[in-house]
């Protein structure tokens, strides 16, 4: 089954955040190797780092089926930093992946147990079971 | 014959092969994991070979030669890079002698297929990743195909077929066929491995999943030779007869655009004859032969749904008093909730709905979409619209299944549009 886990712990008009630099590698070191980690376990589908929100365009289309974009956003949204799916045996497993992401290291290594939506991914039916 | 029929042929008839040449290769060389790869790169070979030049005589000892070759490629390689690592320390050592390439292509053991389903559904593997091995080893699929029918990048899949691989190496099992009683302890994991193998073929069957690999059909060709192996064990026979009066009625189970089209509306006339026919008489046969176990009780009652000419001609009191014996056998929440549907047929949906109640208490089942949509058909059978809609609602909210989903949407549509 598969899950999302996705970051939403970007806000607008924060910009890269002011790390020093030994903790801000330790924080890109331990991203690379949670990927690297679940390419080897064969659980990786997809992973994706998005790129800081100052550029985000909200888009609708008008009535003229035109693009209208949008992109001043009240300081207090959330933005979607990044995100993993993982093929995995049960939900639990995807919520212990979530906690590792979730404890990447930040400011003096400490971790950041920072907030990670895991959602279901829509696939086939499940089986018939009895 | 076309060229894309002697294709097809080509790659049925490597399929039927690859466990038989695995088995000899491991015979042979005494690694699985290296065997393993050898074989699926003899395979791999052998589509391109076979297809412009056509099948060879001894197709088994063209694919044991190509994949021994590889294997004693790989040994030589290995030995002359310890040789030339070792060169300073030890000069003058010589090159040890390859092992004999002479194929006994005649011995040939048709139980390697089952040997090898017993190492790929080993208990120190997970589920997702004995499904994998099963295909690739005992299937003869490529890590392609299968990363395809699993909608995975190969990557992904290459990567969990190899730790699997590892965990075996790891856990120390040989290539030699199990005690039976070990036999007897392991076959039921085999068995699940295999209706997960048709389950995730058969459910994704529907619309946008064209290019899958026809996982279901794989299921029940691996299942037909474990059969072959065992024929007196009526759990396997069970499995089989299951899966074929399941399948029967893939055809009637969706419609052009992909909507699931539920068993009491499918067309019968759709439903494959000759795979129920072949079904019953399975079942029929392991009837005699004593005690019956889940798959035998749960194709009994696929057996009862296909004899039926229409929807309402179905045997519920028979369904039911499967159920019975299904839930005296399994303390499953999913075995309660189908034989509260069989309970509303036969004595009416409120002592289906008493029956419901039951699960809502169980943490395993309580917020599971089945009940919420079960519930629904309950409420609507008593003409209660507003309940039905609300939990049909519900159950399109819980469900993770889109084609579930859309159908479960469209019964909630339907009964607010009838005013």
């Amino acid at each position: 089954m598969k899950y999302m886990l996705m970051m939403n712990t970007m806000k607008a008009g924060q910009g890269v955040p002011a790390w020093p630099k030994k903790d801000l590698q330790a924080h890109v070191a331990f991203m690379m190797k949670f990927v690297k980690q679940l390419q080897e376990s064969g659980e990786l589908v997809a992973a994706e780092g998005l790129a800081f929100p100052d550029q985000a365009k909200v888009v609708r289309a008008g009535k003229d089926g035109l693009p209208i974009t949008d992109g001043v956003f009240p300081e207090s949204k959330e933005f979607l930093a990044g995100y993993w799916i993982v093929d995995v045996d049960s939900p639990e497993r995807a919520y212990a992946l979530a906690a590792q992401a979730s404890a990447a290291p930040g400011i003096g290594g400490e971790p950041l147990n920072m907030p990670i939506e895991v959602r279901a991914v829509m696939s086939c039916p499940p089986p018939e079971m009895l | 014959m076309s060229a894309e029929a002697s294709a097809h042929c080509i790659e049925h008839q490597l399929r039927e092969l690859a466990p038989q040449v695995l088995g000899a290769v491991i015979r042979r060389f005494h690694d699985f994991a290296a065997a393993e790869d050898a074989v699926q790169e003899a395979l791999i070979a052998a589509v391109m070979k076979w297809s412009q030049e056509g099948v060879p005589e001894n197709p088994r000892g063209w694919l044991i030669q190509v994949a021994s070759r590889r294997m004693l490629d790989d040994l030589r390689s290995n030995i002359a890079r310890r040789r030339r690592e070792k060169a300073v320390a030890q000069e003058g050592e010589t090159l040890a002698p390859a092992p004999e390439l002479d194929l006994e292509l005649h011995t040939m053991d048709p139980d390697d297929t089952l040997i090898l389903l017993f190492m790929c559904c080993h208990p120190a593997l997970t589920t997702s990743s004995a499904i994998a091995l099963t295909l690739r080893a005992v299937g003869g699929l490529t890590t392609g195909e299968i990363a395809r029918a699993f909608l995975v990048p190969e990557a992904t899949m290459a990567q969990r077929i190899s730790r699997a691989k590892q965990s075996i190496k790891v856990s120390g099992v040989s290539f030699l066929m199990p005690t039976e009683k070990e036999q007897r302890e392991r076959l039921p994991a085999v068995l699940h491995v295999l209706y997960l193998i048709f389950n995730e073929g058969y459910t994704s069957s529907s619309g946008q999943r064209v290019h899958r690999v026809e996982l279901s059909s794989e299921a029940i060709r691996l299942t037909r030779n474990v059969y072959g192996l065992l024929p007196e064990n009526t759990e396997v026979a069970g499995l089989l007869a299951l899966m074929l009066l399941t399948d029967a009625r893939r055809e009637a189970r969706t419609n052009a655009e992909g909507e699931l089209i539920p068993l009491t509306k499918q067309d019968r006339a759709l439903w494959n004859r000759e795979e129920i026919r072949e079904g019953i008489e399975l079942l029929t046969g392991t009837l005699a032969k004593g005690a019956a176990g889940m798959y035998q009780l749960q194709a009994a009652i696929a057996a009862v749904h296909d004899e039926a000419a229409r929807a309402e001609d179905t045997d519920w009191m028979q369904i039911l008093a499967l159920y019975e014996v299904l839930k005296r056998m399994s303390d499953n929440p999913m075995v309660t909730l189908n034989r509260a549907v069989a309970v509303a047929m036969v004595f009416g949906p409120e002592r289906g709905l008493d029956l419901l109640k039951t699960l809502d208490r169980d943490a395993r089942i309580a917020e599971h979409y089945r009940l919420d949509a079960v519930r629904a058909h309950f409420l609507e059978m008593l003409g209660d619209k507003e309940g039905a809609i609300r939990h049909y609602r519900r159950a399109a909210e819980r469900t993770t299944s889109t084609p579930e989903q859309n159908y479960l949407i469209a019964q909630a549509a339907r009964l607010r549009e009838v005013n």
